[in-house]
């Protein structure tokens, strides 16, 4: 929990370092226009705060979000920064988990197969997809989706394409359907490396003296795979899963972008190309957040999954 | 075929040949292996790792299936081929008519699973009918018939919360839910301490007693077999080189490498000042077993004739119960025991029995 909080400060000081100090834009410049004079640019700095010293600078950032959950306000819009990451959140949420379960779907009974049914066709069509998928990137394969079944200019228009996303507070079918192709471009590539692990991680695992065993017992072949094999194989993708939800959580920059997904992703994609220093700042600590969360969730998670853990 | 090969026994493996295809070639693990237990006996095969003992026994359960492993020969259950049988059929029969004990407890129990889900598991596979609730009540009587301490407890437990000697009972109970009539036991007091091997070996005879079952007992250690079996088979390279009723066995044994095993593990009717001989070499390839007698590299009994002829493995003139491979004449034999068994060295044994001027040893 405190390495947590060290972690937090590490990161805000890195980030403010990071844009302040060594800045890719002025944001007084980008604020004013082409032609503005110095002194209107004078005006805007000491309006955003960006002429007093650094140390001032960052101290007042972070008594600010300490003492009153307040991360400052976007230099772009104006709005505050919490209330942009609120807003942002849902979409963001609804894309990870909807792919979190597509590519748990795709990766759990393609690994377990293709350990079974090792070198068979299978096997081999999986490891090519899990190639495929592995080094797609994803916003060609998001624009490749796009471009064949985006519902305004997909060659066979079957999906709603980019820009189509509608919270699932206002109608949750077109919300279901505007997220179809983004979770399963995002989904692929997830798909793909932990289909690999799992194949790996079953073969071990169907070695071991225990599935021996179970087999001894009279066990149908079913229930020594998926109950004795995936129980001890699948472990290990878990604690995976919980890393990864943790970081895409924090915005799955790409995808959000090429569907045009208004996520955290996007927002911060946004923020950096507008020099929005304080958008920037606040959408990397929720990322930083949701991965040190995570980290704490999946050691927890793993004591229950495996209770060798738990007595240590 | 020895006395206990007769129609009373409940298992009977006929010339079993295993081979494994790797790169290297055949591994010709198991070689034309007979053997028979009735109910309520105790077979020991004895062996060093390697010999074949343990693929002997998984195949005879039907567990070293695949496309590059060579089964032949026959493993009868109340006459009825294993080797053969349909994989349903297999699944039906294993854990309920025949079931195995392994080795080392802690990787042979899933450690994700309770002990009492594995155990009630095995119960419901061979009767669907059963419920949750009552496997797990025929588990808890299951660890108390073994004699596990506070059974309603450790029925909960997962098997890295039990002790070695904990764990291979709770195994024995999964393997004797369904009340087998054969039992394999392959090395089950291994992985544990002295004085637990000794309350496992006790175990299995009362079960054994109590239940009528067949049990053959596998084992690299003489000194587990003279506790318990009825009759040993002494394994080498993937073949039986000596089989006899163990009081025999440990009285008159007749082929030099029983010699070498008895030799090289400390007896306490050992003469006094008689020192523990290993025996030297290591145990074949089974890709290109020697020529001859497999064991004549290794044997310092060995002669020329040796090394072309391979011996079968035939009764005792007097004690047909007792088979040995081996090509030395039987009253050679005996003289060298006669010398090993009070204290001499292979090499005072072999000059015993060596004829002057005969070629010997090379």
């Amino acid at each position: 929990m405190l390495w947590g909080i060290v972690l937090l400060a590490l990161v805000s000081l890195l980030t403010f370092v990071i844009f302040y100090v060594l800045p890719s834009a002025d944001p007084a410049q980008l604020r004013a226009g082409r032609d503005a004079s110095p002194a209107t640019l004078h005006q805007i700095r000491v309006s955003l705060g960006l002429n007093r010293p650094l140390p001032a600078q960052y101290w007042t950032y972070v008594t600010h979000l300490v003492f009153h959950a307040d991360l400052g306000y976007s230099y772009f819009s104006g709005a505050s920064v919490g209330s942009l990451l609120i807003d942002r959140l849902p979409a963001t949420i609804s894309l990870t988990l909807g792919a979190v379960v597509v590519w748990l779907l795709v990766a759990v009974p393609l690994g377990v197969i293709s350990a079974v049914r090792r070198g068979t066709w299978v096997d081999k069509l999986t490891t090519g997809g899990a190639l495929l998928g592995v080094s797609a990137p994803v916003y060609w394969l998001g624009l490749v989706a796009l471009y064949l079944f985006a519902d305004d200019i997909g060659k066979w228009p079957l999906l709603p394409g980019a820009g189509s996303y509608v919270p699932f507070t206002d109608n949750p079918g077109k919300w279901f359907a505007s997220l179809i192709l983004p979770w399963l471009v995002l989904a692929s590539t997830f798909a793909a490396v932990y289909a690999r692990l799992l194949r790996g991680n079953m073969i071990e695992v169907l070695s071991e003296d225990y599935v021996r065993t179970a087999r001894a017992k009279g066990l149908s072949e079913r229930r020594v795979v998926w109950r004795h094999g995936l129980r001890a194989a699948v472990t290990p993708l878990v604690t995976l899963a919980g890393l990864d939800i943790g970081l895409l959580l924090g915005g799955a920059v790409l995808t959000e972008t090429v569907f045009d997904i208004p996520g955290i992703g996007r927002l911060n994609y946004d923020a950096i190309i507008h020099a929005d220093y304080p958008v920037i700042q606040g959408t990397v600590l929720l990322a930083a957040c949701f991965v040190i969360v995570a980290n704490i969730v999946v050691d927890v998670g793993y004591a229950y999954l495996d209770p060798r853990v738990r007595a240590a | 075929m020895s006395a206990a090969d007769a129609a009373g026994a409940v298992l009977s493996v006929e010339d079993l040949r295993v081979g494994f295809d790797t790169r290297d070639g055949l591994v010709q693990a198991v070689d034309g292996v007979s053997f028979a237990v009735a109910p309520g006996r105790t077979l020991g095969i004895v062996g060093e790792s390697g010999s074949g003992k343990t693929v002997a026994a998984t195949t005879a359960m039907g567990l070293s299936r695949g496309p590059r492993v060579r089964v032949s020969g026959r493993v009868l259950l109340d006459g009825e081929d294993l080797l053969d049988a349909a994989p349903q059929r297999l699944r039906a029969l294993r854990g309920d008519a025949i079931a195995m004990v392994f080795q080392d407890p802690l990787s042979a129990l899933h450690p994700l699973l309770r002990v009492g889900a594995q155990i009630g598991e095995a119960v419901r596979a061979h009767r669907p009918g059963v419920s949750r609730a009552a496997a797990r009540a025929r588990a808890v009587e299951l660890l108390e018939w073994v004699a596990i301490p506070n059974a309603g407890q450790r029925v909960d437990a997962y098997p890295h919360e039990l002790s070695g000697g904990m764990r291979q009972r709770a195994m024995i109970a999964m393997a004797l839910a369904n009340e087998p009539r054969v039992l394999i036991a392959d090395e089950p007091t291994t992985a544990l301490d002295v004085t637990v091997q000794a309350q496992i070996l006790a175990l299995l005879r009362r079960l054994r007693d109590e239940l009528g079952m067949a049990m053959v007992l596998i084992t690299h250690d003489l000194g587990v077999v003279a506790e318990t079996a009825d009759e040993v088979a002494v394994m080498y390279a993937g073949r039986i080189v000596e089989q006899s009723p163990a009081g025999e066995l440990f009285a008159a044994p007749r082929h030099p490498y029983t010699w070498g095993l008895l030799r090289s593990m400390p007896r306490v009717d050992a003469p006094a000042g008689a020192a523990l001989v290993p025996i030297p070499g290591r145990p074949p390839s089974l890709i290109h077993p020697p020529s001859g007698c497999r064991f004549h590299p290794r044997c310092p009994y060995v002669r020329e004739r040796h090394r072309s002829e391979d011996p079968a493995l035939e009764p005792l003139p007097d004690a047909p119960g007792h088979r040995v491979a081996c090509l030395l004449p039987e009253a050679e034999r005996r003289v060298a025991w006669a010398r090993l068994a009070t204290g001499a060295t292979p090499a005072q044994a072999r000059a015993a029995i060596e004829p002057a001027g005969e070629e010997g040893r090379v």
